[in-house]
């Protein structure tokens, strides 16, 4: 069953998370498409519900409360379309980032060429590479077969050999992943997903067709030697994903059939949004979107004629906690804390946040601690994607963060905290901007959720992101400067609409705001001191329309890459007054 | 909101489902009584494969060498039989490298499964197998005391429940450890180091029931040969008064420790398992429960971490925590008497 959405005027998106599941409506209001409310409960992918529909159900049921509009029926199904009486939506999507980390084997030729897009294809999703098999792996046949039975593969994805190109060494690779799906149970054998050469799509057929539970082509991800196009393959493996969670998880199979079949990996559909915002709104800079959630850091990054997808299971902040210790260490973890708090309750807490993944902070030491993590783990994924991102974007030094506008962010580590200074700060610290940029917070999650109904109904999203559905932090405005600590490194002036004038000196080591309300916009003219860089080039200056946010104009004088004080006294009672600044207690 | 639980329940019916990791002959009957060391299913597994390329060892097609392999699938190979033999004057022969037997013969191979181990399953708890599932296992139903806990390190095993836990905070050091408590199931709260539990295994006791474990003892708790289960946490908590109570009342008697991994999707947990004699069948534990007040609940987060309580009321909306954030909460009674405010996704109630 297929919907169509273009005729749809209401919309129920529905996210289902590790840990908490979201029911958003989107109506036409006054002839536009508005974000008109959101309900959550607890996900229920876990035991013992495994089912998630139940929290679906639990979602919309709080959502209907909110809106005084039933969407289930007394049998607790979903009533579609928008029935006369005012009950029932026109159409649904879903997202889906529950369920365990899949677990991916990928094959290709050479290290640096195809097993490299294999790697980059499996991070596009919520997958964890258990095996690599590639042309330098000199073991045995044998060895290979025991080591997939081992690493019991969800999917096996194969890349390699351009288009006309190898063939044969590609055809051996497959003969252990044959062999070994042969050797498990039917029930048990991985999805495959070819993304080679697409001259031997039939030998990969007879090889491995009969053996794979589903086989799976996309185009080939390395046409040639300098090409990557990873969105095709993308593309398909987000339709296997959501066939393995069928799989996996009780109740995934529900949603397809109210969806009408468009259900979407969290992540995928976010890349989608992404991708399409970078194409709509794209300028000289990239769009950058981060989302920190419990089954993984997802960060998505839209350049001018490449978009990259990197997911992040091991980053999330949910059961796979306990092993980011495998990434770093307590200590580097513990810098972020205004706190002193000792390294052995942190560790404890990292293994116990691991089993309940979906507790709160409720005190303040949990507090600290829960944000230090999450900067840790936001600023790992970072550095790890940015080995994905192309060579020629924009940037005021190659080893920085590249230049974004603007940058978004989900989550509820960042959305979720007591004021929205203290989610900016835990984006300025892990992702340590650059330059001029806009921070936008996702309090509602919609990001994903716009990008789902995106292929169906692109009206929707261009118009929702417009109706002010996201809340703007402000603007940043982040130097790239060396210099002492207190030694002027900028003046700002900024005019209001009413021609009222705001000045400001920033100095090194410190972060200042001027107040810009939401909607309203400014001239900011910036004078950059000794050799301070916001874009412009060293020392250069400029006039620029600046809009307004929760925390109006924010300038972060810390400088790039940021150096925390050593000295741990005088380190935490730098983050306190950061926080402080920034409108925290 | 529905609630998780985690059962600590004095008298309940337990039910649970024993698979072998693979298929194999289920031994038990239906209706049969079982201890927990009984044998209800075994199957056969090999770790390890052999594959022999026959073509390319006599340098001749797969189709030619399809038709002189001498064996055919599922044949039980010894060490050094013949598999193929080339021709001509002095011809080349493959033989098998190992005993093992055959999975794959055709295009010019042969793959042998070899190393081949028995795997048995044990029925883990006493009571009455209620259903077969084919090949692969049974469910088995008992009455008794049940204790659920937050990690295991997936072996189990049954014998005397001892006490050397004084209280629930109490510390296993190695100077508690003798020979008497050789083949004992011991609770005994918090370990922190690593010696104490290498006397353990070295004694050996049959099994540990602790409230904590220290994170850097996982890796070695992995690997011992008796089952370990840690009630409240990773780290150095003391045993939550519930499960504490429950088990220190129960001392002496026979237990099942299954500390099985838990798996937050399947629902596996490790658990202690009591079978008591009973006259009458009692009704199997809640899975879920709506949070109302009257309800006993565990802190999973801090404050009051690990305590017991009861939920007094549920304000409605959100309520503003001490960390500044705001969530649907509880007021609830600790058992020492304090009223504390715990958000409700920190809290799983116990029964």
């Amino acid at each position: 069953m297929t919907t169509s959405l273009i005729d749809g005027n209401s919309l129920l998106a529905v996210d289902v998370g590790a840990a908490n599941t979201r029911a958003v409506l989107f109506d036409v209001v006054e002839g536009e498409y508005r974000f008109v409310a959101a309900g959550s409960a607890p996900s229920t992918a876990e035991a013992p519900f495994r089912d998630v529909s139940e929290g679906v159900r639990n979602a919309i049921t709080s959502l209907q409360t909110i809106l005084g509009k039933p969407m289930l029926d007394a049998n607790g199904g979903f009533i579609t379309p928008s029935q006369p009486n005012g009950s029932g939506v026109d159409a649904m999507v879903v997202t889906l980032s529950a369920g365990p980390t899949i677990r991916a084997v990928v094959v290709g030729l050479l290290k640096e060429v195809s097993l490299e897009s294999a790697r980059r294809l499996s991070e596009s999703t919520y997958a964890r590479i258990v095996e690599t098999i590639g042309l330098t792996d000199h073991r045995k046949p044998e060895q290979k077969i025991d080591s997939i039975l081992r690493a019991r593969p969800d999917l096996v994805v194969i890349t390699g050999g351009t288009d006309g190109g190898a063939s044969r060494s590609i055809q051996k690779l497959l003969e252990p992943i044959g062999l070994a799906s042969y050797l498990l149970p039917p029930e048990k054998r991985p999805a495959v997903l070819f993304a080679g050469n697409e001259k031997i799509s039939k030998d990969v057929k007879s090889l491995v067709g009969s053996l794979s539970p589903s086989l799976h082509f996309s185009p080939n991800v390395r046409p040639s030697l300098e090409t990557e196009d990873l969105e095709p393959a993308q593309r398909e493996l987000a339709r296997m994903v959501i066939n393995i969670r069928k799989q996996q998880i009780k109740g995934v199979d529900v949603l397809d059939l109210w969806s009408g079949g468009h259900i979407l990996p969290t992540a995928y559909a976010t890349g989608r949004m992404v991708r399409f915002l970078s194409k709509v709104y794209g300028a000289k800079k990239g769009i950058l979107s981060v989302d920190i959630g419990a089954s993984a850091t997802v960060i998505s990054a839209g350049f001018k004629n490449k978009s990259t997808l990197n997911v992040y299971p091991q980053f999330g902040l949910g059961e796979n906690l306990s092993a980011l210790l495998n990434y770093t260490s307590l200590e580097n973890i513990l810098r972020w804390s205004p706190l002193d708090i000792p390294a052995s309750v942190l560790r404890d807490y990292l293994y116990q946040k691991s089993l309940y993944p979906s507790a709160i902070a409720a005190t303040l030491e949990d507090l600290a601690m829960s944000q230090a993590v999450a900067r840790q783990a936001l600023y790992l994924a970072m550095q790890s994607a940015r080995r994905d991102f192309p060579r020629d974007i924009a940037s005021i030094k190659p080893t920085l963060t590249p230049l974004f506008e603007p940058i978004l962010a989900g989550g509820a580590i960042l959305t979720g905290a007591s004021h929205p200074g203290q989610g900016l700060l835990v984006l300025l610290d892990s992702l340590q901007p650059v330059g001029v940029t806009t921070v936008i917070l996702d309090q509602n999650n919609l990001l994903p959720l716009l990008g789902a109904a995106a292929s169906q109904n692109n009206i929707l999203p261009v118009q929702v992101i417009e109706s002010g559905a996201f809340l703007s932090i402000g603007t940043v405005i982040s130097p790239v400067v060396s210099a002492s600590i207190g030694v002027p490194i900028l003046r700002g002036k900024l005019t209001y609409e009413n021609g009222v004038e705001a000045r400001l000196e920033l100095k090194y080591g410190s972060i200042e705001t001027l107040p810009l309300a939401t909607g309203e916009t400014g001239k900011l003219t910036i004078q950059c001191l000794h050799g301070a860089d916001v874009g412009f080039g060293p020392n250069r200056g400029k006039e620029i329309t600046v809009s307004g946010g929760a925390l109006g104009v924010v300038f972060d004088g810390r400088g790039r890459p940021l150096d925390l004080p050593a000295d741990t006294v005088r380190r935490h009672e730098l983050i306190k007054k950061w926080n402080w600044t920034l409108g925290g207690e | 909101m529905q609630a998780p639980v985690n059962h600590i329940v004095g008298l309940t019916s337990i039910v649970r489902e024993r698979l072998l990791p693979i298929e194999g002959t289920v031994l038990a009957r239906l209706n049969q009584k079982v201890s927990p060391n009984d044998v209800i299913a075994e199957a056969k597994w090999s770790r390890e494969h052999v594959l022999l390329d026959i073509a390319r060892t006599l340098h001749i097609s797969p189709d030619a060498a399809d038709r002189i392999i001498q064996c055919k699938l599922e044949d039980h190979l010894k060490a050094g039989a013949e598999i193929a033999a080339g021709r001509g004057l002095f011809p080349r022969r493959v033989t098998a490298p190992r005993d093992g037997t055959v999975v794959i013969a055709g295009g010019g191979q042969v793959l042998m499964e070899v190393g081949e181990t028995k795997i048995e399953l044990r029925a883990g708890i006493p009571g009455t197998i209620i259903q077969i599932i084919p090949n692969r296992g049974a469910v088995i139903q008992t009455a008794g005391t049940l204790v659920q806990g937050v990690w295991g390190n997936g072996r189990i095993d049954s014998g005397s429940l001892v006490n050397i836990a004084e209280k629930p905070n109490g510390m296993l050091t190695v100077n508690r450890l003798d020979v008497s408590l050789r083949g004992s199931i011991l609770l005994a709260c918090m370990i922190q180091d690593s010696e104490t539990l290498k006397a353990a295994a070295d004694l050996p006791v049959r099994g540990l029931i602790l409230s904590s474990l220290s994170p850097t003892l996982i890796q070695q708790a992995r690997e011992v040969r008796f089952p370990i289960m840690v009630t409240d946490g990773i780290g150095s908590a003391p045993m939550n008064s519930a499960a504490f109570k429950l088990l220190s009342t129960n001392a002496k008697r026979d237990i099942t420790l299954n500390a099985e991994i838990y798996d937050r999707y399947s629902g596996a947990r490790p658990e202690v398992i009591i079978q008591l004699p009973t006259s009458s069948e009692p009704t199997l534990p809640n899975e879920t429960e709506f949070f109302a007040p009257g309800l006993q609940v565990r802190m999973r987060r801090p404050p009051a971490f690990g305590m017991i309580g009861s939920i007094i009321s549920l304000p409605s909306g959100l309520t503003t925590l001490p960390s500044g954030l705001r969530a649907s909460s509880a007021e609830v009674k600790l058992e020492n008497g304090e009223i504390i405010i715990a958000p409700l996704v920190n809290l799983e109630v116990v029964g």
